[in-house]
């Protein structure tokens, strides 16, 4: 069983009880545990089940590699799944469950899939489920879903709160062990400001657990000295729990920093996600010991050799009475060294080099250990624990010398640098054949905007595993990237010492003939299920490229993205394609490093700050009036203004009834207005707009289309000349940034040379239609003189002053009706829309809202951008040809509506529709034609792009696209209903109402 | 002339950062050249003396401020009475030469964001994409970028305040992303 020790662990507080949970059983830890550590210390050494054959497993790893020790953490609000035990800190009142198991860790009915393993390989799902498709969707997924999958979705909103940062910097080292210190110092010496990111809680990573004197002192107090020099330097910056989660380009990383993971009472943001620039990036990012793959290596209590070291060093944890280590390297002997001295028994040591071992052997045998060389692991045995393992030659195909008892198992076949960080943004690998992994190749660095390296790698995560080497590396990596950022200095690594270790010998299978029964219980991807078969399989089934394997066997695609599973799965793929390692290659490393949070990845936007939400002058206004918005970009705008008990419809109507009888009033603040200045402007507007503006004369307005230089409609509005240089162009709501920023791109990137200059002032006024026969009236009433037809007739502007408020008024007209638009300064606007609201009154004035609007153009035919356009529809289609200059040599659009495809007389045509029945068309509908398309569908001759119920017409009305539409007047065509039915419309002229447009020349 | 409404009435937050809407001030967009001698004299007289600011400077003054928002443009802020005195001298000084100038004073809102040491720098580092340390960042930096997921401009008075623009439109959010990112807890940074 595992236990606590009586004394040691260096990151405990044995003062400290701490109470948490684990599937409702109640356990207690100390401070300064993991969950992980916590579990161990109370015999849970069972933590999870796996993915595919839900076979029982326990923690495996120490740190952010774990892929078993998976856990759902927190309850309701604060609920998380997927959360590793290694990487949790413990806090009192921590609840946790396992995952992936029914009805109970202990015993699981899902289980039943490892005994039918061998009916499951790689591709079992594809192959199995792929016939009769409709079954996929119906049956098979389902199914598989309810036995498959990690982690539950939490079910209620996050109850925490979440914040980015944004943080400049010249040196970033992502890493606090003690290279990343090392080179931090070097760097910060030379003058540069450096960060310093460590993902776990304590400085010095592997160091203190591994040993070593550095300047004569133990390597703990040197980490220590470190941390203390650093932390007195002002251009220094320390983050402990402060993950490096991703490199990107030109010096942008994200830290992921988890400030109240370990302390949920606390208050403030939960994770805060760091953006950071940095001139140059220090990975020194250390390594991960790889599993070695033996048959039955999943059984709880065979772990990483390196973990076992750093549970019974970090937390003084007995895995169990009698470990066997098993290692193809040196390194993993300080593993039984640290158990023996913890007064553990080391059952064997099994190594499967025919001779071994430098100095550390040697202490081992001194020790008193057993150590079987040229020996290898045929199997563990046990089922929820490991009880033993038998032993043979590592030469042969596993026929069992003898069983030695024990009940942990510590594995090593060698380190693997974490490169993962230096690969994200393009830094290049080099097999490194004496280690037996691939590390950083210096001379393929990821390269930023110049074409140099912005990235330099420190110590063990450059593949420099010894202690002296890699605090040299680590020195010279702050140096090199320092003098990048353009700060010279010089600083030299402190002397070290370290055992001597032997060469280790690449084991990728244990024992290297293990026949087929041994390699379908050896795994290589723990989390995933796969297993050191289904890797042949794939190669066998001709997966050659380690990308498709990959996907092929799920190898290294679940949470821990196969970070210990990688180098040993592309291992036994080269062996099976008879290749190298370096021609496999490795799959594609992409951030995060490990999972980060929606929460962060969010930051402030959620609840009210989600969107930016725009309001106008008189948002208040009409909320406070019960308007039903309507999202028009970012901005809301009433759709109606429903009563008591009305529908919108009704509501709709009435609107419209009163505008067209009296006056209405609508808020049209949204649309965009851009001014236009400048010598060319004239000029700059006949390219811009597909009719002429240089001849408008100031004072008066004139409608305008715009077009993409693929002939495209993308906007219209009304453009009113202020003076001889300059006009207000109106955009549509949406339009408003969009064509500011077109404009700006034509006189940026092709007129440069034009004198013009553009300013967007949307926001700047507020803009209240004023629409009605009764319009000029209410307007009359406050204030405002001379707006008969004579001095100011139909499309023109004046200035005027309206209840006192100075304005400029477009009489425009979107309606129909007699029509006035005003523009006062915003923080005017409101006062203007309660005047005139009172001043109105006797004539039962409303505001009406975006539906009504829509209607009433409709009613008189004109277009809508985004109704009657869809990127695709050029003005020549909607019987715009009046609106298009025949005299200008050019403008936007041009070239490309003279195109054969924009010229073919088959285009569909913009016309009017109204229903034989009197009915509204649905909206998008296709009018039907006479026999099927290649497709066997049936053919189409038209399309509905608006259609509303008319309540001044009384019946539906609508307009569409339809084949040689104007040339059929009067014709009756169908158009098919979503339920199959059709309806008939005849074919009219889209003006429906006041044709003449007497309304509004009054 | 009703009295002039700002988009949120003065509102104002007290956090571990203040947080308060500001009154409206007379604000006029400038594009011209930044070569231009005219344009230069012209925004002089305009803005009552204010030199020319350089790249990511304001020149702030006791009740006015000239912002650089871009190589041809610049932000004059005054008291709202004098835009359109300042609008006529811009007219007057830049007769014959290619220019613009538009009131802009109600398409803004102004927030101000003060707090007790790094507190106003570690609120806008928090959602600006600016480099917000003391050595890169001091009264009279003016920085025109983005708040999140809007458009903003701040700058830095010489008490260590710092003032913020936004669109009105907006204002709204603007404030309840200060407000969020001015609840507290240290950051510890700067």
């Amino acid at each position: 069983m595992s236990t606590r020790l009586a004394a040691g662990g260096r990151l405990l507080d044995r003062a400290k009880p701490v109470h948490f949970t684990f599937n409702g059983k109640r356990f207690t830890g100390v401070e300064g545990d993991t969950l992980a550590s916590a579990l161990l210390a109370n015999d849970q050494m069972l933590m999870g089940r796996s993915f595919k054959y839900h076979r029982p497993r326990g923690v495996v790893a120490s740190g952010a590699e774990e892929p078993n020790a998976l856990v759902g953490l927190g309850q309701g609000a604060r609920f998380e799944p997927n959360q590793r035990a290694t990487t949790t800190e413990l806090f009192d009142g921590l609840t946790a469950q396992s995952q992936n198991h029914w009805p109970s860790l202990e015993f699981d009915i899902g289980a039943v899939n490892a005994k039918l393993s061998r009916f499951l390989p790689a591709g079992f799902y594809y192959k199995t489920f792929i016939a009769p498709r409709p079954f996929w969707k119906h049956v098979y997924e389902p199914i598989i879903r309810q036995s498959a999958g990690l982690g539950k979705a939490p079910k209620e909103g996050d109850a925490d709160r979440y914040e980015h940062f944004y943080a400049f910097t010249d040196v970033l080292v992502i890493g606090g062990g003690v290279a990343g210190l090392t080179a931090a110092l070097a760097a910060a010496q030379s003058g540069a400001q450096v960060m310093v990111l460590e993902q776990t809680a304590h400085w010095g990573g592997r160091a203190p657990v591994d040993g070593g004197t550095v300047a004569g002192q133990e390597v703990s107090a040197h980490v220590d000295a470190l941390v203390a020099e650093l932390s007195g330097m002002d251009n220094v910056r320390l983050r402990l729990r402060c993950m490096g989660s991703g490199v990107y380009d030109h010096g942008y990383v994200l830290g992921y920093e988890r400030l109240t993971d370990h302390q949920p009472e606390a208050g403030g943001p939960r994770h805060r996600l760091w953006r950071i620039r940095a001139k140059q990036v220090v990975t020194a990012t250390g390594a991960i010991e790889r599993p070695l793959s033996f048959a039955g290596n999943d059984i709880p209590g065979v772990m990483l050799a390196s973990a076992v070291r750093d549970y019974v060093v970090n937390w003084a944890i007995s895995p169990g009475d009698r470990t066997v280590v098993v290692t193809n390297n040196d390194d993993a002997y300080r593993t039984a060294i640290a158990l023996k001295q913890a007064g553990l028994e080391v059952a064997a040591i099994v190594d499967p080099r025919p001779e071994a071992g430098g100095a550390l052997t040697q202490q081992a045998r001194d020790l008193g250990i057993r150590v079987e060389q040229g020996r290898a692991v045929a199997k563990v045995m046990g089922a929820k624990r490991v009880t033993g393992v038998a032993i043979c030659p590592h030469a042969g195909e596993g026929a069992a010398l003898e069983t030695i008892d024990c009940d942990a198992v510590a594995m090593s076949g060698g380190w693997s640098p974490v490169v993962h960080l230096w690969s994200h943004c393009g830094g290049k690998l080099i097999w490194d054949e004496a280690q037996a992994h691939f590390r950083p190749d210096a001379e393929r660095a990821p390269t930023g905007h110049d074409g140099l390296p912005f990235v330099t790698v420190a110590g063990s995560a450059n593949g420099e595993m010894g202690l002296a080497s890699g605090l040299a590396d680590a020195c010279a990596a702050g140096l090199k990237a320092a003098a990048a950022a353009g700060f010279d200095g010089t600083a030299t690594a402190p002397e070290a010492e370290a055992p001597e270790e032997a060469p280790l010998l690449p084991v990728w299978l244990m024992p290297q003939g293990a026949g087929p029964a041994l390699r379908m219980k050896a795994w290589l991807d723990f989390q995933n299920d796969v297993k050191v078969s289904d890797v042949q399989l794939a190669a066998q089934e001709g997966f050659e490229s380690v990308e498709h394997a990959k996907r092929y066997t799920t190898l290294g695609m679940a949470t821990d993205q196969g970070k210990l599973s990688n180098i040993n799965g592309l291992a036994v793929l080269s062996q099976s394609l008879n290749t190298t390692i370096p021609q496999v290659g490795t799959t594609t490393f992409r951030p995060p490093y490990t999972p980060i949070s929606m929460g962060a990845i969010a930051g402030e936007a959620r609840g009210e700050t989600f969107q930016p939400l725009r309001r106008t002058p008189m948002h208040g206004w009409h909320e406070k009036a019960g308007a039903y918005w309507e999202p028009v970009g970012h901005w809301r705008r009433p759709y109606c203004y429903p009563r008591d008990g009305e529908t919108h419809a009704q509501a709709v109507e009435r609107e419209i009834n009163q505008t067209r009888k009296a006056v209405g009033l609508l808020d049209a603040s949204t649309l965009g207005k851009i001014v236009v200045k400048g010598p060319d402007a004239g000029k700059f507007l006949d390219m811009l707009y597909t009719n002429m503006m240089s001849t408008l004369k100031p004072g008066r307005c004139r409608y305008g289309l715009m077009c993409s230089e693929n002939g495209f409609l993308m906007d219209d509005g009304v453009v009113a000349r202020w003076d001889e240089d300059t006009f207000l162009c109106h955009t549509t709501t949406g339009g408003a940034e969009r064509i500011h920023a077109h404009m700006e791109e034509w006189l940026q990137t092709e007129w440069w040379d034009w004198k013009v200059y553009v300013a967007n002032v949307t926001e700047q006024y507020a803009q209240i239609a004023v629409v009605g026969p009764r319009a000029r009236e209410v307007l009359e009433q406050l204030g405002a003189t001379g707006m008969d037809s004579q001095t100011f007739p139909f499309m023109a502007w004046e200035d005027r002053t309206v209840a006192g408020i100075g304005a400029r008024i477009y009489r425009i007209s979107f309606s129909g009706e007699l029509s006035y638009e005003i523009a006062v300064p915003a923080s005017q606007g409101l006062a203007l829309w309660e005047a005139l609201h009172k001043a109105g009154a006797g004539h039962g004035v409303m505001a009406y809202g975006t539906e009504a609007l829509h209607v009433m153009r409709a009613e008189k035919g004109f277009i809508m951008i985004g109704d009657e356009t869809d990127g695709t529809v050029i003005p020549q289609d909607l019987g715009l040809g009046w609106a298009i200059s025949k005299k200008k040599t050019d403008y936007l659009g041009k070239r490309a509506q003279q195109r054969t495809h924009m010229t073919d007389p088959t285009r569909w045509k913009l016309v009017g529709l109204e229903t034989v029945d009197g009915s509204v068309l649905p909206d998008g509908a296709y009018a039907v034609a006479d026999g099927t398309n290649a497709n066997g569908q049936v053919a189409t001759q038209g399309r509905v792009t608006s259609t509303y119920h008319s309540p001044t017409l009384g019946r539906g009305i609508a307009m569409g696209l339809v084949l040689h539409g104007p040339d059929r007047m009067g014709e009756v065509i169908e158009f098919g209903k979503v339920d199959g039915s059709r309806v008939a419309a005849r074919i009219v002229d889209p003006v429906f109402f006041d044709k003449d447009g007497e309304k509004q020349n009054v | 002339m009703s009295e002039p409404v700002t988009a949120l009435n003065g509102a104002t937050y007290a956090g571990v950062a203040r947080i308060a809407e500001l009154p409206r001030r007379g604000m006029i967009t400038i594009r011209g050249s930044q070569e231009s001698a005219a344009l230069v004299a012209a925004v002089g007289a305009a803005s009552g003396g204010l030199d020319m600011p350089g790249p990511g400077e304001a020149v702030i003054a006791a009740d006015r401020m000239l912002g650089w928002m871009s190589p041809d443009e610049l932000l004059l802020m005054l008291p709202p009475a004098e835009v359109a005195g300042a609008l006529a001298a811009l007219a007057e000084g830049m007769a014959g030469e290619h220019y613009l100038a538009v009131e802009v004073t109600d398409a803004r809102a102004l927030f101000s964001i003060s707090g007790e040491g790094a507190v106003a720098r570690e609120v806008l580092a928090r959602l600006a994409p600016v480099d917000l340390s003391p050595a890169a960042f001091g009264p009279g930096n003016f920085r025109r970028t983005r708040l999140a997921q809007v458009p903003a401009a701040f700058w830095m008075l010489e008490d260590g305040s710092f003032e913020l623009m936004c669109f009105r439109s907006v204002a709204a959010y603007v404030f309840g992303l200060l407000c969020t990112a001015g609840e507290g807890d240290a950051v510890g940074h700067y």
